[in-house]
């Protein structure tokens, strides 16, 4: 008599070999695109990817790239997780703008540079959590709510500092836009730092997977015992604070809070590099370094037009251009013709987890 | 009295509310030069805003209209100045391009599937650059047809103008509001604002109207790029900055559901006019800085959510 045997059946065709995640990461398209981008600009430019270093710090276009693009970047960390939760934060330039002005004004009026830094912090995270408010409580949509600070906050801006555009010569301040920690600009350190902070945070916890059940579907999350407000207040305080560090990145910079044009639509940018990386407008599931990876993808763009010596007017004509290649890329049409080739793993996809 | 209009009545109360205590503070307001320079000023703003309640009534978003505001004042100022066109034809080849491309901007969203927010983002960039492309610099344009027309009004009783621009507007307006109420296409756009499923389940021709209503929205863009460059006499591309966001701020105040499906035509005129009441009030006071705009602005555009909040809310828990 046999044992009764519990019949595994093998699938019938043999285990699809997954690439190694290595090798995943360099065939996506925003690795891909990044690639492209640098290879056109290195082709234009021979000394693209010279790198120097020089009085202790390095110097090179590649790390210009990462200068200039810093701010968007930090932007582009904090609008993710909005974008997850299917909102969008039209003020972020705003706040920029807001979080310079009150840092400058401290600071010119004798106060601390750390508790400048602070306040301005604080003052992102505060425009952030009414922005949050209006969402959460007041049931706003987020385009609409978010647009409100948007108009209102450069008004604001200007009323802190009296129209002027106030200069200040603290050297802390000074250091955060212009500075340099272990050879890189202090923009790039503190856009990594904060990126790999934000990352740790939503995937080592389970504040990334709550995050991405609430923009998917807010009332499948509310059943499934998700307070949605709690949440939604944290990324738009957390996108508000970003914009306070981008704000103040900023205005080291120049050494100056200029109300007017600190952030002048770089959320159009940050809500682009997002996009790019491959978060949908629509919610649900995200990824902050591609975010960041889409913010440098632009950033090189903007560099590759500047040192190419076509007049900056191409800027935007060859930016929309690069968006429409990247919606047709990311558009169902083309999913469809790439479903036409013969794919394995389409089929071993019953047993397989994502 | 339909209960629908409700909302309506409040915003042009409150239009009324804001008009008269303005006039209390200044009485030179209360005059028919300060209606008639109110039309003329925000003429650009209100077609565009035309074509952007369209576009929102059908759930989407336009955020191009300003881009395309400059770069139509650039093309038309290239023709006559550089081609020698007459300013007719101009404003005929420049109304044809932007129509062309806001349906090439409709069919992206349709058939890309994509959110019009990106879309016309996109659709913004490329604008821009086209226009400073074309031309960098500020090119003023002297033409007898287009002083004649900029120049030409009709005086109203009390010593006000109604220009040839300000005409435009209403003209504009009075045929968006047949448009959207006597139309099969108007019933088209709210039925796509409602639910794009339902629609298309319902009959609508979907492609269709979602191709026409960005062309319509970039047309009358084009429109008020013919009028801005009318009410200003030249071409730049860096004109209408940002004119997108007060288009959208009209809308919203006017009444109309950023979801889709429900506003009026004549609510985003009152939007438009309440802007307009706001700068000539900071201009009449002489005191207050022009960036009081924009904080009041944003403080109106709160107060006429919270409005449009409260008013629903009544609504839906009577039901």
């Amino acid at each position: 008599m046999s044992r009764p045997t519990i019949e595994l059946r093998p699938s019938a065709q043999p285990p699809v070999p997954r690439p190694r995640p290595i090798v995943q990461f360099f065939t996506r398209p925003q690795v891909i695109a990044l690639a492209l981008v640098l290879a056109v600009n290195w082709a234009l430019f021979p000394g693209f990817f010279t790198i120097t270093w020089q009085d202790g710090r390095l110097f090179g276009s590649l790390i210009d790239v990462l200068n200039r693009g810093a701010p968007v970047a930090i932007l582009a960390i904090g609008m993710t997780a909005v974008i997850a939760t299917k909102g969008v934060d039209l003020s972020v330039g705003a706040v920029m703008a807001i979080a310079g002005a009150v840092a400058a004004v401290m600071v010119t009026s004798g106060v601390s540079a750390p508790i400048a830094v602070l306040s301005a912090l604080a003052v992102g995270l505060m425009c952030g959590l009414w922005n949050g408010f209006l969402v959460t409580i007041l049931n706003i949509q987020p385009i609409i709510a978010t647009l409100v600070l948007m108009v209102a906050g450069r008004g604001l801006a200007q009323l802190i500092t009296e129209g002027y555009i106030v200069t200040f010569t603290d050297p802390v301040l000074i250091f955060i836009g212009t500075g340099a920690f272990l050879g890189l600009p202090m923009p790039v350190v503190i856009a990594l730092a904060l990126m790999l902070a934000a990352t740790f945070i939503v995937r080592r916890t389970a504040l990334g997977l709550l995050i991405e059940a609430v923009g998917v579907n807010r009332s499948a999350a509310r059943f499934a015992g998700l307070s949605a407000n709690g949440f939604l207040l944290i990324v738009y305080a957390f996108a508000g604070f970003c914009a306070a560090v981008a704000g103040l990145i900023v205005a080291g910079d120049i050494r100056g809070a200029d109300a007017n044009n600190a952030g002048l639509w770089l959320e159009l940018d940050a809500i682009l590099a997002v996009v790019i990386g491959g978060t949908s407008l629509l919610g649900g599931r995200f990824s902050i370094p591609m975010a960041v990876l889409g913010a440098v993808i632009i950033q090189a763009m903007n560099t590759g037009i500047l040192i190419s010596g076509f007049s900056p007017e191409f800027n935007l004509v060859v930016k929309s251009a690069v968006i429409i290649v990247i919606l047709v890329l990311q558009s169902p049409i083309s999913a469809r013709l790439m479903q036409k080739r013969p794919n394995r793993s389409t089929s071993s996809s019953t047993g397989a987890s994502e | 009295m339909n209960r629908s209009l409700r909302p309506l009545l409040a915003t042009a109360l409150i239009f009324v509310l804001a008009y008269a205590l303005a006039v209390l503070q200044h009485p030179n307001m209360l005059s028919t030069r300060v209606l008639g320079n109110l039309l003329t000023d925000n003429a650009f703003l209100g077609i565009a805003a035309v074509g952007m309640t369209f576009v929102i009534l059908s759930g989407g978003i336009d955020l191009s209209v300003g881009a395309v505001i400059g770069f139509t004042t650039v093309l038309v100022a290239t023709l006559i100045m550089w081609l020698n066109l007459h300013p007719l034809l101009a404003f005929g080849i420049a109304l044809a391009v932007a129509t062309t491309f806001g349906a090439v901007m409709g069919a992206a969203i349709h058939y890309l599937k994509v959110p019009s927010f990106i879309v016309t983002l996109a659709g913004m960039f490329l604008a821009r650059g086209a226009a400073s492309v074309l031309s960098p610099d500020s090119i003023g344009i002297s033409h007898p047809f287009f002083e004649a027309i900029s120049k030409s009004y009709v005086l109203l009783p009390g010593g006000g103008r109604l220009t040839v621009v300000g005409m435009i507007m209403v003209a504009v307006f009075l045929a968006a509001i047949l448009l959207a109420h006597r139309t099969r296409f108007g019933s088209n756009v709210y039925a796509l604002g409602g639910s794009e499923t339902s629609a298309a389940l319902m009959g609508v021709p979907v492609a269709r109207t979602t191709i026409a209503i960005y062309a319509l929205s970039s047309g009358l863009s084009g429109l008020a790029g013919v009028v801005f460059s009318m009410y200003t006499s030249a071409g730049y591309s860096l004109n209408a900055l940002g004119v997108e966001l007060d288009a959208i701020a009209a809308v919203v105040i006017g009444g109309t559901l950023l979801t889709g499906g429900y506003g009026f035509v004549a609510g985003t005129f009152i939007g438009v006019m309440l802007q307009g009441l706001v700068q000539t009030y900071i201009v009449f006071d002489g005191t207050l800085s022009s960036w009081w705009t924009k904080i009041v602005v944003g403080v109106l555009l709160f107060m006429f959510i919270l409005l449009q909040r409260l008013v629903f809310q009544a609504g839906s828990r009577r039901n």
